[in-house]
């Protein structure tokens, strides 16, 4: 059921062209069906995860790797596979809305679904390699959904750095995993999280520690990989609004949280933590207040939360944990509705620039009234569930066990920021004189609003209401976040007390700052200009030129269009290196045993050789097609003289073959002339002479010593027992190795396909005038 | 290219349609003799490619009906979906499933996802070298 539940996103993806033909543009509401299950099927689970169990589902998947496709639910994996596919269900409604009559919407929504079925898969599994492959996933679908305008060359650039800067992070992940998997054993997370290993006192811990930091700070764009969020901003806004601030940036903080009970205990894991994600707060915030298209502004006040998050994961205290929890459930619930309305907006006047905009209370009152609410959260005042959210941050950081004062001024002066950031995203467009746009302004439709309005009446119902969602499912959460039990009791009011009052303080200072906003921004902007070419994002930019001219140089030097070259370095390397290895290890013998060989092997063995001087001396090009292919026969014979008929076969099916197409090509060249000049060829004749001494060595070694035992007898004996076959050679092809067939099969592919456009593009350009 | 010789012609006619019979019976008998998969695609291919050297790459194209890339697509396709049962039973992918279907009178067929596996490495093979030669033949014209 749960295999079936997180892989259904796949499944669907699958039959969307189908779909898509019978639905039409009602295709939005018939897929937001599944997500819509989905989230029925997570909140049936809630009575068991709230009474503390934790659900393990088992999969098997590669047992012999360790891999598996085992599920974990606790409270942090329920929230968020809550979070996914409820946001997922008005997503996919809006988007159908917001995309209608795009040529592309059926690519989209099979790209949107297979994202969804991804990032369940991320949060659920419990197996850290599964997760690791989800994860990554995750970086590609969000790379093909920011460059879902393909067309756009921004866009491109755009996707190709998000995925470079995820990806490259994903790597250095995975080396933390695997070091996290030797230092405790395991490849799940729930047996990491129950065993009292001191992890922090192995030698490897630092490292782990780094490269998971690492990993996790580039997927949640922490600075100072927080660049390519604002960038990711050029893919559609049902996008945005789901991947790059609901869901996918979260994916590192999910990870820095289900990791903090056993990682914690260092001073450079929390102190990391709290360092990164106060300045990632603070740049966000600074960044998202000087920005004046609506969704910067809105990515921007993401990169904020994020930062938020990390720093309160560092704290660490039981408080900073449920105030992680709450800040997370909100900023999911109203940043997801900004952008939604963000794209309304853009959608219905045609622009995204908030300077351009003005008094669209009046065209369009709804999607007015409902964004006025969702700023309200995010500028955390009350009855919303922003202002839970933001009073219990205010409060672990005043209490946190390290740097509490500059915690403290980071987290005032970003909410000063937030403070005039939601007037900029609410009262800017919305009131002050009407200004005309590109579009006749008029509200958006209903498939638009109804995302938006639902996330924005639960920040309310959950604000006016914490202690609602707080039995369900965030006291759950907040216990497998922070190792034990918890009672979080919220409440909208704790009486008059110092977090309230600096919210009241920050109040007054953000709306100041917006009412000079307008005299600021000119400035800012300046300013910004200036630092950019300074800032981390430049350095990207050097670092990718310096990627591509390094491999610009390595072609010119080791691919410079000569084949012979590309062979010789081929071979010298290949046979360098092995030889290098055999006579360390092995030493020189030379020693020809003669005496069993028959008559008849020797002449196979001196047909073989005649046929090779042959083709080597032969001008005749097809002479020399001719002769390779004796030498395979011959080789075949051998074969088959030595009882092994199916390779015999192969053999000689694979050299008629080679033969017939090195024919089809031979047509194709130029007229032989001699190249190389006289040195050239006694190099190469070294070399050859070279490559061939050390093969003969090495099958001699081979012959003369066996460092392991051979495993043909565990074949021959369980050939018919395991796999009901005869033929050992076929049994082991399709069925004790078959992955590497596999493998083998879709690198035939590859081939088919590199020839096919070798040959037909080339065609193509020649016809071209 | 095209050939227009009689012997080659009529030989082809006669030797292909045994080639590809031959090519289905070592792809069945693999399991148990030698044979299988990637010996039988070779015998097809070559079946193919004597066809084609009598009567010329858009004949073949035609006889083919199908693009030979989508023989190759299809050969992944059943190459991957030979792993799939194994899911839901509860076992690790790639683990092989056997049935026996008893055929009237005696003895009984043994189908199992590797022979499904056996035929997409078949129809891979296939694919492969005909898109080899047919890309490399009508280059040519």
């Amino acid at each position: 059921m749960m295999l079936l539940a997180v892989l259904s996103g796949f499944l669907l993806a699958v039959a969307v062209p189908t779909l898509y033909r019978v639905a039409g543009k009602h295709i939005g509401w018939v897929l937001a069906l599944l997500p819509a299950l989905l989230t029925a099927y997570f909140a049936s689970l809630i009575p068991a995860v709230s009474d503390g169990e934790t659900l393990l589902i088992r999969n098997q998947w590669m047992p012999g790797l360790g891999v598996s496709l085992d599920f974990m639910v606790d409270g942090l994996a329920l929230v968020f596979a809550l979070l996914i596919s409820g946001i997922g269900t008005f997503i996919l409604i809006y988007a159908g809305s917001y995309l209608q009559g795009h040529k592309d919407l059926g690519r989209f929504y099979v790209t949107m679904l297979s994202f969804m079925a991804s990032m369940l898969g991320l949060v659920l599994s419990d197996n850290l390699i599964t997760f690791f492959v989800f994860w990554e996933l995750t970086s590609i679908t969000s790379y093909m959904l920011i460059g879902f305008n393909h067309e756009d060359a921004e866009a491109r650039k755009c996707a190709l750095q998000g995925l470079f800067v995820t990806a490259g992070g994903g790597l250095v992940l995975m080396a933390g995993l695997i070091l996290l998997i030797f230092i405790t054993g395991s490849y799940s997370f729930s047996e990491i999280l129950a065993s009292d290993l001191a992890i922090h006192d192995h030698g490897y811990y630092t490292a782990a520690a780094v490269c998971i930091l690492i990993g996790a700070f580039t997927k949640s764009a922490q600075v100072p990989f927080h660049f390519w969020l604002p960038n990711a901003m050029a893919a559609p806004t049902p996008v945005s609004a789901y991947l790059h601030s609901a869901t996918m940036v979260k994916a590192g903080v999910y990870l820095l949280a289900r990791l903090n009970s056993s990682m914690d205990g260092d001073a450079l894991w929390s102190n990391s933590l709290m360092f990164f994600g106060a300045a990632t707060m603070l740049t966000g915030a600074y960044l998202a207040f000087s920005s004046t298209g609506i969704k910067k502004v809105l990515a921007y006040s993401t990169v904020m939360a994020l930062g938020t998050l990390t720093m309160l994961i560092g704290v660490g205290t039981e408080k900073a944990i449920i105030a992680f929890v709450c800040v997370l459930v909100a900023h999911s619930l109203y940043k997801g509705a900004l952008f939604m309305l963000a794209g309304a907006l853009d959608h219905e006047t045609g622009t995204k620039d908030i300077t351009k905009m003005g008094g669209l209370w009046r065209s369009m009152p709804r999607t007015a009234a409902i964004t006025g609410l969702a700023a309200l959260s995010l500028a955390g005042l009350p009855p919303l569930f922003g202002f839970v959210a933001k009073e219990l941050m205010f409060e672990s950081v005043i209490n946190s066990p390290g740097w509490p004062w500059a915690l403290l001024t980071a987290a005032v002066a970003s909410s000063i920021l937030v403070v005039a950031v939601a007037g900029l995203v609410f009262l800017k467009p919305f009131f002050g004189p009407v200004r005309t746009t590109p579009k006749q302004p008029h509200d958006a439709p209903v498939a638009m609003l109804i995302g938006p309005a639902v996330l924005t009446l639960l920040a309310l119902i959950f604000g006016v209401a914490p202690f609602l969602p707080a039995t369900f499912v965030l006291d759950a959460t907040v216990s497998s976040v922070y190792g034990s039990g918890v009672e979080t009791a919220l409440a909208l009011w704790h009486g008059v007390n110092v977090p309230l009052m600096l919210s009241g303080a920050s109040l007054l200072a953000g709306s100041l700052l917006f009412v000079t906003w307008q005299r600021l921004h000119s400035t800012l902007y300046a300013v910004n200009t200036a630092a950019s070419r300074f800032g981390p994002e430049a350095g990207y930019f050097r670092f990718m030129l310096g990627i591509t001219q390094v491999a610009s140089w390595q072609t010119r030097v080791l691919q410079n269009g000569v084949l012979g070259i590309y062979l010789l370095i081929l071979v010298l390397v290949t046979f360098g290196l092995t030889g290098y290895t055999l006579f360390t290890r092995h030493g020189f013998q030379l020693d020809f045993d003669f005496s069993n060989g028959y008559f008849y092997e020797f002449g196979i063995a001196l047909l073989i050789v005649a046929a090779t001087i042959f083709a080597s001396v032969t001008r005749s090009r097809l002479g020399s097609v001719a002769s390779v292919g004796v030498l395979g026969f011959g080789v075949a014979l051998i074969f088959i003289h030595f009882s092994a008929p199916d390779l015999g076969i192969t053999q000689l099916l694979v050299e008629t073959l080679t033969v017939i197409l090195l024919v089809l090509v031979l047509f194709k060249l130029p007229p032989f002339v001699n190249l190389s000049s006289p040195w050239e060829r006694y190099r190469d004749l070294a070399v050859a002479v070279f490559a061939g001494a050390i093969m003969t060595l090495l099958m001699l070694a081979v012959l003369d010593i066996q460092y392991f035992d051979s495993i043909s007898s565990y074949y021959i004996e369980n050939s018919y027992g395991l796999a009901f076959g005869k033929n050992i050679v076929n049994v082991i092809l399709v069925d004790f190795r078959q992955l590497d067939t596999l493998g083998e099969i879709f690198v035939l592919g590859l081939a088919a396909m590199g020839v096919y456009s070798m040959v037909k593009l080339r065609a193509e350009d020649q016809h071209k005038p | 290219m095209k050939t227009n010789t009689l012997i080659l012609h009529t030989a082809a006619l006669a030797i292909m349609p045994l080639q590809l019979m031959f090519s289905v019976f070592l792809l069945l008998r693999g399991h148990d003799e030698p044979g299988g998969g990637f010996i039988g695609g070779l015998v097809a291919a070559s079946a193919f490619v004597l066809y084609a050297f009598a009567f010329g790459a858009e004949s073949t194209r035609q006889l083919l009906r199908v693009s030979p890339r989508d023989i190759l697509a299809a050969g992944l396709l059943f190459g991957l979906a030979s792993t799939i049962p194994a899911f839901w039973t509860g076992q690790a992918m790639l683990t092989a499933l056997w049935w026996e279907v008893p055929l009237p009178g005696e003895g009984y067929l043994k189908l199992s996802t590797v022979l499904i596996f056996d035929i997409g490495v078949y129809l891979a093979v296939l694919g492969t070298l005909m898109t080899f030669v047919i890309s490399l033949m009508e280059s040519e014209e």
